[in-house]
């Protein structure tokens, strides 16, 4: 699905990003840790293509494109969606206008899925004016649901959001995430699994409280540039509330 | 902005069309013009139309009991000149411009609701300037009696192909005691069009006035300066403004609030945008009175060259007066165009439609076809803008 090779980003004349290696595989969600100013959300930024950050060496391919120097739109085409932690608003831009174009002439039901996420009372207002931390998960979610992508980035699916909407948020990722396979009459989930598009997911956390949502396969740790400690996800975050990122630093030494 | 000679315009004599009964007679040209501006000549869910070509007076009708619709001169003869409304809210001997039509009045119109009487479709209104160097000279007057509700949606439009024309408007307004008075104001002019509208009104106790105004086609120079006075307690104003100025448009645009009794509400947004032209955007707000609330909010972008001068001005007479405002003269943000390029939008998909939500007319609740075709004005303007 994704592979990342020897990747080197600039921030104006810092390097963030120094040498990053990683491969997703399809069906496959990947969970990153790492301490704030790590570089995790430049990394999200720089997969999709963001003006800022600039790539000075290695390579993005995705679904065997080389996407290295695609545009943000371009990329989004190709199948990979964002949810982003702080969207601007848009005043006038109603979200229904909004969601109807992510689905990029696709016949979609927009208050369907609304309804799904609780948000068919926002469809009519300007997009993220005045949402709460909540709201704006859900309404990245909707517009993501609408695009239908192969890869989905999550910059901190939690960040800002209550108990009761973490429940909902956390069903809808690991729904969209799974592909929207369930229990259905005349065709088994096994049968489905084979038929289905590829998703995979990479996913920032801090809390790791989406790990009790979505069956995440591997997780890494970013600390300060370098990619490291490969492991479980939640054993990783076992060892990050018990001791922190100083091992990190032992290991990347 | 060059100096408006009005010995440049034809005041006196010329052709005339006469009373057209029908609308749907008009030339299909015209037709075009006028639908831009609002105006429906099937006359459907209108509550009334008044019509004036140059110089006079083509088209007169009141559609519904409960509000009358009269020519000004016509209207000047049956009351008697007017007295307490005409030449009270705008100084005769302002300027020029406020002399002309006081020495030469060629029409404009009169529009009165009954008291109580809650006028629920919108009076439609045209001044159209069809022959080339013509200067029309127009004073509207608008009283909304007591307890009753009226929308007037006004089109000011020129003829397809026009080399020049002069328009002056005199208009004043009067809002009774719990009335309403929306004013919907559509310029559709030419680039060779000069406009000097001059407007003035005053709003009673627990009145409310709303103002919409959309301009987004060229104009050569136009000045407009709406000065309305909240003097009931209670009584509210709000001035919603579109514009837009490409190459060689002049627009000098404002509105201005005085809130001068307890408990008064008034707000000036607007939404610029200079395309190669120049717009001055002005607002004031003043309060002397208390307590009275104001805000004015005027935002601008520049695509494509251009000047947008914005001038609010915010005068506190009072101990406990609260006045606020917001200007913001700029370009669309990279971070919106890049949310919206994420989304699978490229990237002049992404500003076009950042555009249309800063021209965003949703707010004057206007009648579905019209915005339409407001909405189309504005797509098809987007050409030059990016």
């Amino acid at each position: 699905m994704l592979r990342i090779e020897d990747l080197h980003v600039k921030i104006g004349d810092r390097e963030v990003l120094r040498g990053i290696n990683l491969h997703i595989a399809e069906n496959e969600t990947f969970i990153l840790f790492g301490p704030n100013g790590s570089g995790k959300t430049t990394l999200l930024m720089t997969l999709m293509g963001f003006g800022n950050y600039e790539i000075i060496r290695g390579r993005i391919l995705f679904r065997g494109q080389d996407i290295t120097h695609a545009s943000i739109y371009e990329r989004a085409r190709l199948g990979i969606g964002m949810s982003f932690q702080r969207p601007p608003t848009i005043h006038g831009l109603k979200t229904r206008h909004l969601v109807t174009m992510c689905a990029r002439g696709r016949d979609i039901d927009v208050e369907g899925m609304a309804m799904k996420l609780n948000m068919d009372a926002f469809l009519d207002r300007d997009i993220n004016a005045g949402f709460s931390g909540g709201e704006i998960k859900r309404s990245e979610l909707l517009q993501l649901m609408a695009q239908n992508p192969y890869l989905l980035l999550f910059d901190e699916p939690e960040s800002g959001v209550d108990l009761e909407n973490m429940k909902l948020i956390g069903a809808t990722v690991r729904d969209v995430l799974s592909g929207g396979i369930e229990p259905r009459p005349g065709t088994s989930m096994k049968q489905q699994r084979v038929r289905k598009r590829p998703v995979s997911g990479l996913i920032i956390t801090h809390t790791g409280y989406i790990l009790e949502y979505v069956n995440a396969d591997r997780g890494q740790v970013l600390y300060n540039g370098h990619l490291c400690c490969e492991a479980n996800p939640r054993d990783i975050l076992d060892h990050i509330s018990q001791y922190g990122y100083q091992e990190c630093v032992r290991c990347l030494n | 902005m060059d100096k408006i000679d009005l010995h440049d315009f034809r005041f006196s004599g010329g052709p005339q069309l006469g009373e057209i009964p029908d609308l749907r007679q008009l030339d299909a040209a015209d037709k075009a013009e006028m639908l831009m501006s609002g105006v429906d000549v099937e006359e459907r869910e209108r509550a009334g139309t008044y019509l004036q070509v140059d110089h006079g007076r083509v088209h007169c009708k009141s559609l519904q009991p409960g509000v009358e619709i009269l020519d000004i001169k016509d209207a000047l003869k049956k009351y008697d000149g007017l007295p307490g409304y005409f030449w009270t809210q705008v100084d005769k001997d302002k300027d020029e411009f406020t002399r002309s039509a006081a020495e030469n009045l060629h029409g404009g119109y009169f529009v009165r609701t009954e008291k109580g009487a809650k006028i629920a479709e919108p009076v439609q209104s045209c001044l159209f300037l069809k022959s080339d160097m013509v200067g029309q000279n127009v004073h509207n007057v608008v009283i909304v009696e007591d307890d009753s509700e009226l929308h007037i949606i006004t089109g000011c439009s020129v003829a397809h192909g026009s080399k020049g024309a002069a328009h002056l408007g005199i208009s004043e307004f009067f809002v009774g005691k719990n009335a309403k008075l929306t004013f919907t104001m559509i310029h559709n002019w030419a680039d060779s069009t000069v406009v000097r509208p001059r407007t003035g009104g005053v709003v009673d106790e627990g009145g409310v006035f709303i103002n919409n105004y959309v301009l987004l086609k060229p104009v050569k120079d136009l000045q407009s300066y709406p000065a309305i006075r909240l003097n009931g307690r209670g009584a509210v104003a709000r001035f919603n403004s579109v514009i837009v100025a490409p190459k060689g448009s002049y627009v000098d645009s404002g509105s201005r609030i005085e809130l001068n009794a307890p408990d008064t509400r008034g707000e000036i947004i607007s939404r610029t945008i200079a395309s190669g032209g120049t717009i001055v955007a002005r607002g004031f707000i003043g309060g002397n009175a208390v307590p009275a609330k104001g805000h004015l909010e005027c935002k601008g972008l520049i695509l494509g060259g251009g000047i947008i001068h914005a001038i609010p001005e915010l005068r506190g007479a009072m101990d406990g007066v609260e006045l606020s405002h917001e200007a913001a003269v700029g370009k669309i943000a990279q971070e919106e165009i890049e949310y919206l390029m994420a989304r699978g939008l490229d990237e002049d998909e992404a500003t076009s439609t950042i555009v249309r939500g800063f021209l965003n007319v949703d707010i004057m609740g206007l009648p579905k076809e019209l915005k339409d075709v407001i909405e189309k004005t504005i797509s098809e303007s987007q050409k030059d803008m990016f």
